[in-house]
């Protein structure tokens, strides 16, 4: 074959150039699979290998990649008070969300795909496939508007610290992507928390500048050069274009339900957005998390192909369930009272269930621990969501924390295995002397 | 409207810690008995399974048979079908390799150009010169085959046309003391027949152990109906099994396939044992399988396995006093012209017994075994003293563009994301490409699906590569040999030696004592 022959012959030399073979190892075994042979054990492998898992998870997300990229565009017309219909404006929309997803998805892979080149090249392996999911999963837990190099300095802190410290895919204690928004939620609160991150492609134009421009103080539409390529194109074409000096709507807040529920309970939530444009997620929020029916036929995908983990998803959901039911009881703010069920139109829940929870290297290892490590989740995540008065939302937080304890709830499961056996063993000492005679004539 | 809440929850309570705590003292009064409530429902609540499990089939005693719904089935193409036709070779061999605890050197009895009868001594090993290693056919010894470090690797008989037998003295089992039963199956041969758990080894004669397990079948990929082998056999089976109740100071245990159409009666009308039936997937016909859901091995404590096989020549050799080493082999799998079914003896030459036969398509290995815990064998081998399938698969040392992705010939997998799991009567041909490269441990529970034992393997994979014996036997690495994590070893995501591993790990147990 050509493209093979081609191939094998400008592989570089391993010992004079480990990166770059490193490099090339890594495209080789992506183009093809390797020749290799069951050499002990086993002769026969199962057609499933990592490279596999980890690509159905990425494909699990491409809805979510599809809806979150036109609403962030989306968004940021409604705030401008342009095509509210969700389709009108289409080719803007999209246009302005690629504009802003383009350079995260390619900020998150050169960053974190380089640290793990080069530390694969460093320690003379291949290159695990990890940084498939957790580069797929940060662009969608960002605030679009999330300036470009704090989500390269926070995605290295999550890659080296949280990963590569640890010893690389497989070895590290908290998810990935995860430590990468930790990262930025602590480090740089006011990128990542509050009402006007949310909603992407605005300036704040300040009240010297306003007069100096002659126009008032306050949001306006910031486009850069390429909107002004695609403007010139949409020009040829003859369509609507973007508008340069579009204010923000007057009185246009750009809060999440999350954030108004906190203040004011589901009258304030419905007040703003109706339940189905929160369940199928024309609302602001990190990219990928708004749209409950995408991302669930994600977790569908994973479900039915037994990627994910069932125990982690069901026992997630009725821990979360549980806990705002007991809110409900309680009641003692507005947002307690929410009623349950709607907890699940709003913030991030659906998102964190099917591509956080389930992350089988943080996650327990074992099924019964499994149950209890969702449910605790669950928990813990709504409950934090409600009491939290900083940031009205606590599943990055559980999950987190609950990776922390995972190897523990595993401990204890595996414990009550080991002493199953050894009481057994016991049992059977008492057992044996009743045991039937053996015939020494 | 509260109140009367509060009142309905505390009734709930309250009923539930009635019936909670009188179920408790069944099981404390059961257990005072001596009744055993793991296996036998004690609770007054029915169990899950119970309620939703298979149901016993018509022949199988219902509390005595038992559905495994984890494992894995893979079906190849080339199964051995049909009727067996006698297949005797011209060359057998001995491999003292075959026995895992003796020493790599034994002390050979014979030389070459030696003329032996089937059951004369050819060697013994020095630890233990009690236990003779005898020969499987009469014939002359033409070659003492020697390996690495000048270990003997075969000792090579060329058959002759009549066989002949050492004949032995028929000794009555029910008057014969336990040590003259195994002074006899030691001098006999017949004690090479038995291994010993954990560590799957040689049986050592100076223990007595708690019982004795057998599998009449097997549910690897290709595997034939060993059971077959066994028709018309019933005296020669009950004979062997009187003569194990008297080497164990516990039962005698059979495991029978439970899946379809009842075994052959020869095993069914067994008496002296105790007779348990499963069914479901690979792995289970294996026997250290079975033994977790009869009988538990325990630390501490000592176990015997035995092959049908081994079984039907310990009857013949107690009831008619002859070693007969007949065996059934199944010469199967996609690189044979014409998968058989073999009869013929133990350590067979593999090149007589597949001569002409191999596909001259692509390169072709050959397995004694199975696919998922046989042994590459070259073409001047010959059987092991367990073997009843001889595999062949094609190597895949090709390289597959987009071949993760986009795989364009099907192949077995337990994985969801191939389409292969909507034909689950499929018979791939398959090869014996990694499909992937060595990962570090990712996937979790995959191990567990295809175990079905209360063992979580990739815990005590882990605890093995640690080197923490203690965690290493609470995590029941007693109970497991090679051939039950294989199916694991097959189905991992990550590439993992999982029975490489195991070995180690039994090794290192060994080695502790």
């Amino acid at each position: 074959m050509g493209l093979l022959s081609f191939l094998q012959k400008i592989e570089p030399d391993k010992k004079k150039s480990p990166f770059l073979h490193t490099l090339y190892d890594g495209f080789f075994t992506f183009a093809y699979a390797p020749n290799a042979t069951t050499k002990s054990g086993v002769h026969l492998r199962d057609g499933m290998d990592l490279k596999r898992t980890m690509v159905m998870v990425v494909l699990a997300m491409q809805l979510c990649y599809v809806f979150g990229t036109y609403n962030t565009g989306h968004q940021h017309f409604v705030a401008a008070g342009q095509y509210l219909g969700f389709l009108e404006g289409f080719h803007l929309k999209l246009v302005h969300g690629l504009i802003k997803m383009i350079p995260i998805f390619v900020v998150t892979h050169v960053v974190g795909l380089g640290i793990e080149f080069w530390f694969a090249a460093k320690k003379g392996h291949a290159i695990e496939e990890g940084f498939l999911v957790s580069g797929a999963l940060i662009p969608l837990i960002m605030p679009p508007d999330i300036p470009l190099w704090i989500l390269g300095v926070s995605v290295a802190f999550a890659v080296i610290l949280g990963k590569e410290a640890f010893g690389g895919t497989g070895m590290n204690i908290w998810n990935v992507a995860l430590l990468a928004r930790v990262f930025v939620f602590f480090a740089y609160p006011t990128s990542i928390s509050g009402d006007e991150v949310w909603v992407s492609g605005f300036e704040k134009i300040g009240a010297e500048a306003a007069t100096a421009m002659n126009v008032v103080a306050g949001n306006y539409a910031d486009y850069g050069w390429a909107h002004g390529l695609f403007n010139t194109l949409f020009g040829w074409m003859d369509i609507a274009t973007f508008q340069h000096m579009t204010p923000m709507v007057d009185g246009y807040s750009g809060a999440t339900p999350m954030a108004l529920a906190s203040k004011g309970g589901w009258e304030a939530v419905t007040s703003t957005f109706s339940t189905s444009q929160m369940f199928w997620g024309t609302i602001p929020g990190s990219v990928g998390e708004t749209s409950k029916p995408f991302i669930l036929i994600g977790a569908g995908i994973l479900l039915a192909t037994g990627i994910a983990s069932w125990r982690i998803m069901l026992s997630m959901f009725i821990g979360a369930a549980v806990m705002a039911m007991m809110l409900n009881g309680w009641g003692a703010t507005p947002f307690m009272e929410v009623p349950w069920q709607y907890q699940f139109y709003m913030g991030s829940f659906f998102f964190a269930m099917a591509f956080m929870a389930t992350d089988p290297v943080t996650a327990t290892s074992t099924n019964t621990g499994k149950w209890i490590y969702g449910l605790l989740i669950g928990m813990i995540g709504m409950l934090i969501r409600v009491i939290n008065p900083a940031y009205p939302e606590g599943w990055m937080l559980a999950i987190l924390f609950l990776n922390t304890f995972a190897p523990l709830i595993d401990h204890y499961v595996l414990e009550s295995n080991m002493k199953r056996r050894t009481k057994a063993s016991s049992a059977v000492v008492g057992h044996s002397e009743t045991a039937k005679e053996i015939s020494h004539a | 409207m509260l109140l009367a809440a509060l009142l309905l929850i505390a009734m709930i309570l309250i009923l539930v810690s009635v019936l909670s705590v009188s179920d408790n003292l069944i099981q404390i009064e059961a257990k005072k008995r001596g009744i055993d409530t793991q296996r036998k429902n004690m609770s007054i609540f029915p169990r899950f399974s119970d309620m939703f499990g298979k149901p016993a089939p018509d022949f199988a005693d219902p509390s005595k048979f038992h559905h495994l719904s984890q494992g894995h089935d893979i079906k190849l193409t080339g199964a051995a079908t049909g009727p067996r036709v006698k297949g005797m070779a011209a060359r057998y061999a001995v491999k003292p390799t075959d026995w895992r605890g003796i020493a790599p050197i034994p002390k050979m009895v014979v030389s070459e150009g030696d003329d032996v009868k089937a059951g004369d001594v050819l060697f013994y090993d020095k630890m233990n010169p009690d236990i003779k290693f005898v020969a499987p056919v009469s014939g002359e010894v033409v070659e003492v085959r020697r390996g690495a470090k000048r270990a003997i690797t075969h000792v090579i008989i060329l058959a002759d046309k009549n066989q002949t037998h050492k004949q032995h003295d028929i000794i009555n089992v029910d008057k014969a003391s336990r040590e003259e039963i195994v002074d006899y199956l030691k001098e006999s041969g017949a004690w090479t027949l038995i291994d010993q758990r954990p560590f799957n080894v040689l049986a050592d004669p100076t223990v007595v152990p708690e019982n004795i397990f057998i599998s009449t079948f097997s549910t690897g990929p290709l595997a034939p109906d060993l059971a077959a082998s066994a028709e018309g056999r019933g005296a020669d089976i009950q004979e062997a099994v009187d003569t194990l109740a008297k080497l164990t100071k516990g039962k005698v245990y059979l495991g029978l396939d439970g899946r379809g159409t009842p075994p052959p009666a020869a095993l069914t009308s067994v008496t002296g044992a105790e007779v348990h039936y499963f069914s479901g997937k690979h792995p289970a016909g294996n026997v250290g399988v079975q033994i977790h859901h009869m009988s538990p091995i325990k630390n501490n404590t000592v176990v015997w396995t035995m092959t049908l096989d081994g079984l039907l020549t310990l009857g013949r050799l107690m009831n008619a006093g002859v070693y007969d080493t007949t065996r059934t082999v199944a010469i199967a799998g996609a690189q044979f012209l014409e998968p058989t079914l073999v009869e013929t003896h133990m350590g067979a030459s593999l090149d007589d017994l597949t001569k002409g036969n191999i596909s001259s398509e692509g390169t072709t290995r050959l397995i004694l075994g199975d696919v998922l815990s046989g042994k590459t064998a070259g073409k001047d081998d010959f059987i092991s003293k367990d073997t009843n399938l001889v595999t062949s698969i094609k190597e895949g040392d090709e390289y597959e563009l987009f071949g993760w992705l986009l795989p364009i010939k099907p192949r077995p997998s337990i994985s969801r994301t191939m389409p292969g799991f909507l034909m689950p009567g499929h018979e791939y041909e398959a090869n014996t490409n990694t499909h992937g490269e060595k990962r570090a441990f990712v996937v979790t529970g995959q191990y567990e699906k295809m175990l079905p034992m209360d063992i979580y393997p990739q815990h005590l994979l882990k605890a093995i590569m640690a080197g923490d014996i203690e965690r290493m036997e609470g995590l029941g690495i007693n109970e497991l040999a090679e051939e039950d994590l294989a199916l694991a070893e097959f189905a991992c995501t990550s590439k993992m030696p999982l029975q490489e591993i195991l070995r180690d790990g039994l090794d290192m147990m060994r080695e502790q004592g």
